[in-house]
């Protein structure tokens, strides 16, 4: 399994800046790609931006540890992660992850995994600024957390 | 000697994003009931109902997570990334 993981504090473009994630792997017979956006919303707010901090060594150390645990319960290619750290402004990519494995069935549960570990486990931090001119600390979600943990004894190939 | 490092609203509350500790107990649970004995903010976060996670050394560790010389430790709330 190839992996890349990427912490970025520029413009994310996952849809032109790099060659796709089954370039040069003949034996790939599926992609699939999750992108997060910013919202203009959030708990009933309009919402005029974010600044996304992290934890620099952490975060890498614990998305790689992510995708490891992925290649373990499926049989991947390849797999990309790469985050935005910094101020965006809504419609920004805040994160890609993209899984390319032989069958389809393993590529959309990885990343569907990826992603979920991803939001309970990667020490990433929300700080938006509303349009109001309010800034305020993204709370994390009870759902996020059950949609962890729904894996620990959940579906496997 | 150890790092502690704290983030986001953490920092904020605490009003400092560092320090190094001289003088350290060996395990977390008895680092936050360290931090917390500083009063004022440092009790509200390390001793009140805000969730706070850590990690040694860039790990994430459990409140039995044992810490030794050299170590560095984050104090973070819950994450909000993706």
């Amino acid at each position: 399994m190839d992996v890349e993981i990427r912490i970025q504090d520029t413009p994310l473009q996952p849809w032109s800046e790099m060659p796709p994630v089954h370039a040069g792997r003949p034996s790939v017979g599926g992609v699939v790609s999750f992108v997060g956006l910013m919202r203009d919303s959030n708990q009933g707010d309009a919402v005029a931006g974010m600044t996304l901090e992290h934890y620099p060594g952490m975060t890498e150390k614990a998305l790689a540890q992510i995708v490891d645990e992925a290649g373990q319960r499926w049989q991947l290619e390849a797999v990309r992660v790469i985050h935005r750290v910094g101020e965006l402004a809504p419609q920004d990519p805040i994160v890609l992850v993209a899984v390319a494995s032989a069958h389809r069935g393993e590529a959309f549960q990885a990343c569907e995994f990826i992603m979920d570990y991803l939001k309970t486990r990667a020490p990433f931090w929300k700080r938006e600024r509303t349009a109001a001119g309010d800034a305020r600390w993204v709370d994390a979600r009870h759902s996020d957390d059950a949609a962890a943990a729904a894996w620990e004894n959940g579906p496997e190939s | 000697m150890i790092q502690v490092l704290y983030f986001a609203s953490l920092r904020e509350r605490l009003g400092r994003g560092d320090e190094t500790l001289d003088q350290h107990p060996d395990t977390l649970a008895a680092l936050r009931a360290q931090l917390a004995a500083r009063g004022g903010a440092w009790h509200e976060v390390f001793a009140g109902d805000l969730r706070v996670l850590a990690a040694v050394n860039q790990e994430m560790a459990g409140e039995d997570g044992a810490i030794a010389d050299g170590d560095e430790i984050g104090f973070f709330p819950p994450v909000t990334g993706g």
